[in-house]
């Protein structure tokens, strides 16, 4: 110790700083919006006090997929192949049920390559938080249109985009996905409050993060720009977080409110800014998604929740203890075994 | 790709030195052939005649000739019975039982003279044939009497045949009456009634039929203690006991049955007190997340295997680079099916070897083991995911259609001697005590490096997995020299693997200078057509068996200590050859000739005598 005057460093409840869930020096472009999600999960990873140990980072290819680089370095990450990573997380949840996955896509790597293994991942709930990074083009390979490009939006080069886009928020709602919502990466307090609630979450939490592309998709035209979200961002609910380890004495409105009890203790408080707004009904939440998009609103928040549907590792009845470590004993059935397998056969 | 010297591939219609005539009485050693129609129940019944003649103890096989279809199309199931242990198909045909009236007449006019044909009486086949033995039996009226129960007569109607045929070749009544009893075990009523059929069927022959054909069964001890098992359970034992945790699947012909039958089997061993799983089973939406499961899992610790055909090779191609690149284990069982394309689905090839070795783009290779027999399907089950953990990479185990989906004799299988072995895994303690780790630097000099698992509770455990460049820390990089230098050690680990995984079987050596080598299941025709060129042509041949790739020294050794080798496969292209090429110092190459089988029937001894003495000029 060098002296006793120095100040002593902000920690979490497991006496971790902030910096303990840091990673490498980006290497995407300066103001990408990927930076600022990945100081997102930094902050609610920190403020949540999830051992960064208990993490397994999970993600596909283009730029989104390389941001896991980018945070908690102490957590195990596996940068796998394109549109693919819901079936590696898969696996390796199955090898260890007990930790906590978090999966970062793009908009290429899940609405296009990974559209099938993206519907089932939503339909079988595996306990994954799913980020899609969403910016409407391919970032890695210079700037073509991705499947969430909205219908009329113009590339740089003056190619506009005439099929419309995949809603992947309507999709993984109706695919069976227990926790599903849109933010925007340079909505600082909304995106943080959604991923600490998709920290208690149990089941498939997936998030569409419009996360524009400064380099390829942030001009005049482009409807995934900075500016044309701060244009027509329209938020469906405010959200507020009281995690399980905090006071919950804070008061609501339940007139005007939902509160949600999360499968950690946690509570994620719902005010409503929108009229019918109910995040327990999977039918009014895809309608008023349609809506705003007839409206020309980009709907952000949390729009379906389901704390209580079986996750797909607890369908799956496993023991307790991952699979990954049990010992020989509990794996190997005895000789005994084998020889009336034999018996059976002769 | 080589197709050198590549003889006929058939022999059929040669006379064969073993043809039997009806005056020499020919006991244990005979090839019958039934033929009816799929989804008639028919494989019941057949299982009721091959179970019965191995319980008379004398060594006996089983091929299922079945097309890719539910109900309705014909279906050849061959049943051979030999005293000297042959167990491979045999070209000819000794016996057929027709009961299939759409093939009737082209089924007795393929017949060699002289050869006994059991048929349905109003068939007539004999109008087509005076120089078979025919058997006519009213199959119908017999099947009418004993079972009163219309829609159960199509099951029924088969089982007539095996007391037909157990009459006629003197099978014990009373080993066919355990054979039946045994497989309705659970159902009392059904084998009541199948028994019943039976007995009418040996009773018809026994009264009406006059025997002047020479086959017959009589009682040897040569099954004593053997087992009879398909391939496909073999595989699924092998991956039980070597402690599989994760398996995901797709189905596919000839396959599904791995997974199945694995699945039978954890649910009944596999279960704590308590109730739960230690393992998890996942059916994938495609063989391309089937593949990615089995890597994640592997990743994360588990021991994860997949299995599939030819087609869902090809899709895991790009997964399978991955693994290899970033150093992961996992097992895939690959049963073998007639490819290009869909192919046939229900027909047999050793049509994978060469994809599967380099399966994706870049310098990929992969460990293959290759078994020959339902007991080498449990072994290297057990050995495959051993070798994926040591080696930390994906472990192909290539069987096929004729060796998972048939039924084999077998001596019974060995419990694992060894215990599990995990590989190179750091623990906490381990980091503790070293500092920290690089993942992908050759600490031990052989090529291996070290790893983590994901959960392990040090803050120097994690390490950053990917596809594209990385240097000995996992580091991400596209400096030349760490991309070489890791692409030089999984070289060096190849070259390790060598010396890990099983040694080939050398049956022969130094008897000649011409050398037979094979794998998986030619084995059988190979050991049969070896002895009908010393029988025939008092050739002796020397025989090495291939068991795994890499090839192992002893490979090189054999090719290196003859004048000729002959490689025996089932496939157009020579793959094996191919791949020994690749392997083989460049003077040892032009040693080698191909001895190919390729219609989508397991391979036989007389199409690799032939193709044999042929090109030695015999």
């Amino acid at each position: 110790m060098a002296t006793s005057s120095a100040p002593t460093p902000k920690v979490n409840r497991l006496g971790l700083q902030v910096l303990d869930y840091r990673g490498g020096k980006t290497t995407l472009c300066a103001g990408c919006g990927h930076n600022a999600i990945s100081e997102r999960i930094i902050d609610a990873m920190y403020e949540m006090g999830v051992q960064p140990e208990r993490v397994m980072k999970l993600s596909g290819i283009g730029c989104s997929s390389k941001s896991p680089a980018y945070f908690l370095s102490r957590s195990h990450s596996f940068n796998s192949v394109h549109g693919r990573m819901p079936s590696v997380a898969t696996g390796a949840l199955l090898a260890n049920k007990n930790m906590l996955g978090l999966g970062v896509s793009g908009d290429g790597d899940t609405a296009s390559i990974g559209i099938g293994q993206f519907v089932h991942l939503m339909r079988r709930n595996l306990p994954l938080i799913y980020i899609i990074e969403d910016n409407g083009v391919y970032g890695l390979t210079k700037g073509q249109f991705s499947a969430t490009a909205d219908i009329g939006s113009k590339l740089k080069s003056g190619v506009i985009n005439d099929l419309p886009p995949i809603d992947t928020c309507s999709l993984a709602i109706e695919l069976g996905a227990t926790f599903v919502g849109r933010s925007f990466s340079g909505d600082k307090k909304q995106l943080l409050t959604m991923l600490k609630a998709a920290i208690s979450h149990n089941g498939t939490v997936m998030l569409d993060v419009i996360s524009p592309c400064v380099t390829f998709n942030d001009h005049e035209g482009s409807t995934k720009s900075y500016k044309y979200m701060q244009e027509h961002e329209e938020a469906i609910s405010e959200a507020g977080f009281v995690p399980s380890f905090e006071d919950i004495s804070i008061d609501y409105d339940p007139g005007t409110t939902y509160d949600v009890e999360m499968h950690d203790g946690s509570h994620l408080r719902l005010r409503k800014l929108h009229d019918d707004y109910d995040p327990t009904d999977r039918v009014a939440a895809v309608k008023a998604l349609m809506e705003a998009h007839a409206n020309g609103e980009v709907l952000t928040g949390v729009f379906y929740i389901d704390p209580h549907k079986p996750a797909f590792t607890d369908m799956l009845n496993m023991v307790d203890d991952p699979l990954a470590t049990l010992s020989e004993e509990r794996t190997r059935p005895s000789k005994k075994v084998l020889d009336e397998i034999m018996a059976e056969h002769s | 790709m080589a197709t050198i010297n590549a003889g006929a591939p058939s022999a059929q219609g040669e006379p064969t030195h073993t043809l039997s005539t009806s005056d020499k009485p020919v006991v244990n050693d005979f090839s019958l052939q039934v033929a009816t129609v799929n989804g008639s129940g028919s494989q019941s019944a057949n299982n009721v005649l091959l179970r019965s003649i191995f319980a008379m103890g004398i060594p006996v096989s089983g091929k299922n000739l079945f097309p890719s279809n539910i109900a309705g199309l014909p279906t050849w199931y061959t049943i051979r019975a030999s005293k000297h242990g042959y167990v491979a198909r045999k070209e000819d045909i000794d016996l057929l039982i027709a009961m299939n009236p759409e093939t009737a007449q082209e089924d007795i006019e393929s017949l060699r003279p002289g050869t006994v044909a059991i048929y349905e009486e109003k068939l007539n086949l004999r109008q087509f044939r005076d120089d078979v033995i025919c058997y006519p039996v009213p199959f119908d009226q017999i099947t009418a009497e004993v079972c009163p129960e219309a829609r159960l007569r199509k099951l029924v109607r088969n089982m007539v045949y095996v007391g037909v045929a157990a009459q006629l070749l003197s099978i014990d009544p009373a080993v066919v009456e355990e054979s039946v009893r045994r497989q309705f075990s659970t159902k009392k009523k059904a084998a009541d009634l199948n028994w019943a059929a039976v007995q009418a069927g040996y009773d018809f022959a026994a009264n009406s039929l006059v025997k002047t054909d020479p086959y017959s069964v009589e009682r040897m001890h040569l099954t004593e203690g053997k087992i009879i098992i398909d391939g496909n359970a073999a595989c699924a034992l092998g991956a039980m006991f070597a402690g599989v945790t994760v398996v995901t699947w797709y189905p596919i012909t000839p396959s599904s049955s791995v997974v199945e039958q694995l699945i039978d089997y954890l649910k009944e061993y596999r279960l704590e007190p308590d109730g739960k799983a230690s393992f998890a089973v996942v059916q994938a939406e495609d063989e391309l997340a089937a593949i990615g499961m089995v890597l994640g899992a592997g990743w994360g610790g588990a021991r994860s295997m997949t299995a599939t055909s030819g087609p869902g090779i090809s899709l895991m191609a790009e997964f399978a680079g991955l693994g290899y690149f970033a150093e992961i284990p996992g097992v895939i069982f690959d049963i073998q099916r007639v490819g290009p394309s869909t192919g046939l689905p229900t027909r047999t090839l050793q049509g994978d070897i060469l994809s599967t070795a380099v399966l994706s783009h870049g310098d990929t290779k992969h460990v293959l083991l290759l078994p020959c027999s339902v007991k080498e399907c449990f072994e290297f089950g057990i050995a495959a995911f051993d070798l994926a953990e040591l080696l930390q990479t994906p472990v192909f185990v290539l069987s096929d259609l004729d060796l998972g989906m048939n039924n084999w004799m077998s001596d019974r299988f060995d419990y694992p001697e060894k215990p599990i072995n995990r590989g190179k895994v750091l623990t906490a303690e381990d980091l503790n005590r070293l500092g920290g780790f690089a993942r992908y630097k050759d600490v031990d000099g052989d090529g291996i490096p070290y790893r983590t698992l994901p959960g392990t509770n040090h803050p120097k455990a994690s390490y950053f997995t990917r596809g594209s460049g990385h240097n000995a820390e996992a580091k991400y990089s596209e400096r030349p020299e760490d991309y070489k230098g890791i692409m030089d050690r999984l070289a060096h680990k190849f070259e390790t693997a060598r010396t890990l995984v099983p040694a080939p079987q050398i049956v022969a050596n130094g008897t000649s200078k011409v050398g037979i080598i094979a794998f998986g299941t030619s084995d059988y025709a190979v050991l049969e057509s070896r002895d009908q060129l010393k029988k025939e042509y008092g050739v002796a041949t020397d025989y090495l068996r291939i068991r795994a790739y890499p090839f192992a020294k002893e490979i090189h050794d054999f090719v290196a200590s003859h004048d000729r080798i002959y490689v025996v496969e089932q496939n157009r292209d020579a793959q094996m050859l191919s791949l020994l090429k690749l392997d083989l110092p460049a003077e040892q190459i032009v040693k080698l000739r191909s001895i190919l089988h390729y219609n989508g029937l397991p391979i036989d001894a007389r199409s690799i005598t032939t193709q044999y003495t042929q090109q030695e000029e015999l």
